[in-house]
């Protein structure tokens, strides 16, 4: 009989615990734990001991310092400012260059739309590294493509300013153009999601009421994709502000985002008080537009 | 609506070409027989035949295989669970909490799981002495955690389209709730289950962030072995092996995409044949 209890617990308890418990406990664990860790380290001193960090002793318990650099130090208040200024370039270059292709995307023959979001999804499933890696190829000194831009600056302008290459690695530039080639799919994906979606009528009837076809765009189309637009400008925004692959690439070491300096001052500098710090403030910054994005997300739920 | 929409396709000719050109841009430079990455100097396949015949680069590629086959596995297991719990159980105690901890590492930048990773791994290794070297284990698993939400999110969606109404009938015919799960449920998520495998083993395979912060000595996995030469700068041989791996994954995925399309286009005449005989 015990055998029969056993089973009817796992019925109505014990499945239900095993379904919800294993992946909660395994988040809480490797996720939850490590951040917390983090956040605690955030108001640890920075010892030369190994692991290089202390709480108490004589050192005091809660240390602000790192918090107080952050906030006073030239340095990383200038990281977060490039950070945030590169993220939000390549963001609304994305919307600039994504709105119009998810908008063709939706007025193609429905073949030729499938073979096209393939093209879209396709860069997702190759490796981002070699993404980045193929522009390093483009835009080196040598590269066809430079050479191409440089003829055409030379061709275009006075003699006196004619240049052998145009300087684009190790630019702000060139982090911003890498960022919006990356980052393109998820702004192009999420736009279309909600520009599929809208009756083509409503255009219609705007037209023979005798809107024009800008006017169209305006009053009809732009204010109903407005949640894609939200959600694909979260979803450049908030891994093009923590970047660290593109920015170490491509990018000026002496004007580093947030992301390098974070992994210099954990991994060179070793002080990870401070490399936590930094961590923190930068997600605080994170969390408006995250909240942003659910709440238009919910919205747009509620009224699908 | 009859009119030709120009400019929209002009701009979608253009976003492709962006899209594509330094993709093939690499895959030319990847016969150049010069050393110069950038300089043409003629048509050869030198780098390939230096590239197979190369250690470093095989072991390095085996290691990632094996990390992103276990990670995947594990992440589909407890991704699709929490998938499911979240699609189903929608009171329970915590579950604010859980869905948090669901969305958190999607929003999560890299930089910051990989430190903490890092700094717990180290913290735990000197409290309780595991692990003891960092490698094989702790990338797996870091990847398992950070690609297993990406599960969740595939398999959440496709539960909540599901039809409920055939997992209600076998539970009033008596099924227990695990047969229902294995008779019924998951043989309808399948399909999810299965791109959510895919999609958490080419997560795995790309990392570089995570698993440069949780990766000890000697265990280096392809992008990292590829992210430490990229960094000197561009050279013929990474053209050649970015372009096998760029072709043999484009490859696979539009293969994958024919076959899932297929399946699911037979699926549907099956329900409408279906409907017709019970209508």
């Amino acid at each position: 009989m015990s055998g029969g209890r056993l089973s009817r617990w796992f019925d109505r308890k014990g499945w239900t615990a095993l379904l919800i418990g294993a992946p909660y406990l395994w988040l809480v664990l490797f996720f939850l734990l490590p951040f917390l860790i983090v956040v605690a380290m955030s108001v640890a001193t920075k010892t030369p001991t190994a692991p290089p960090f202390s709480f108490g002793g004589e050192h005091p318990v809660v240390n602000l310092d790192a918090y107080g650099r952050v906030l006073t130090d030239g340095l990383y208040l200038r990281a977060f400012l490039t950070s945030i200024t590169n993220a939000l370039v390549a963001m609304i270059l994305c919307l600039l260059i994504g709105y119009p292709m998810a908008l063709g995307l939706t007025r193609v023959s429905k073949g030729w739309r499938n073979i096209l979001l393939m093209l879209v999804i396709l860069p997702f499933w190759t490796s981002f590294l070699l993404r980045v890696y193929a522009w390093m190829g483009m835009m080196g000194r040598n590269s066809w493509f430079n050479g191409l831009l440089t003829d055409s600056w030379n061709f275009l302008v006075p003699l006196d300013w004619a240049v052998r290459s145009v300087p684009m690695m190790h630019t702000n530039f060139a982090v911003v153009l890498v960022m919006v080639y990356t980052y393109l799919p998820f702004m192009i994906l999420p736009l279309y999601a909600s520009l599929e979606r809208l009756d083509p009528v409503l255009d219609e009837a705007a037209m023979d009421l005798g809107s024009r076809p800008w006017q169209v765009f305006r009053d009809v189309t732009l204010p109903q994709s407005i949640p894609g637009i939200v959600a694909g400008g979260m979803l450049v925004f908030i891994p093009a502000a923590g970047e660290l692959v593109i920015p170490s690439l491509v990018g000026n070491a002496s004007s580093p985002m947030i992301g390098r300096l974070i992994s210099d001052e954990f991994s060179s500098a070793r002080d990870w008080p401070m490399a936590s710090a930094v961590a923190v403030v930068l997600l605080v910054l994170m969390v408006v537009p995250t909240m942003l994005y659910s709440h238009f997300q919910a919205k747009s739920e509620g009224s699908k | 609506m009859n009119r030709r929409p120009v400019f929209l396709i002009t701009v979608l000719c253009f976003g492709f070409a962006f899209f594509y050109i330094p993709i093939l841009s690499m895959i030319v430079y990847s016969f150049n027989a010069s050393r110069l990455a950038t300089v043409w100097g003629g048509f050869s396949t030198r780098w390939y035949v230096s590239l197979l015949s190369n250690d470093q680069v095989i072991n390095a590629l085996v290691l990632s295989l094996k990390i992103a086959f276990v990670s995947a596995s594990v992440a589909t297991i407890l991704g699709t669970m929490a998938g499911i719990t979240l699609a189903r159980f929608t009171k329970f105690r915590g579950r604010m909490v859980f869905s948090g901890l669901v969305t958190a590492p999607l929003v999560m930048p890299e930089v910051i799981t990989g430190i903490s990773s890092l700094i717990f791994f180290i913290i735990l290794a000197d409290w309780i002495g595991w692990p003891g070297q960092r490698g094989f284990t702790t990338i797996t698993l870091a990847h398992i955690t950070f690609s297993m939400v990406f599960v969740t999110i595939i398999v959440q969606s496709r539960m909540l389209q599901m039809d409920r109404t055939i997992e209600e009938a076998a539970m009033d015919l008596g099924s227990r709730p695990w047969q229902v799960m294995k008779d019924i449920t998951l043989p309808v998520i399948s399909p999810a289950i299965v791109s959510g495998w895919l999609l958490a083993f080419t997560i795995s395979l790309d990392d570089v962030v995570i698993t440069s912060f949780t990766t000890g000595p000697g265990s280096t996995t392809l992008p990292l072995l590829i992210w430490s030469k990229v960094k000197l700068g561009v050279t013929p041989d990474i053209n050649a092996l970015a372009t096998l791996m760029v072709v043999t994954v484009g490859i696979g995925v539009v293969a994958a995409g024919i076959i899932l399309n297929r399946a699911e286009r037979r699926r549907l005449i099956e329900e409408r044949m279906a409907h017709e005989r019970d209508g």
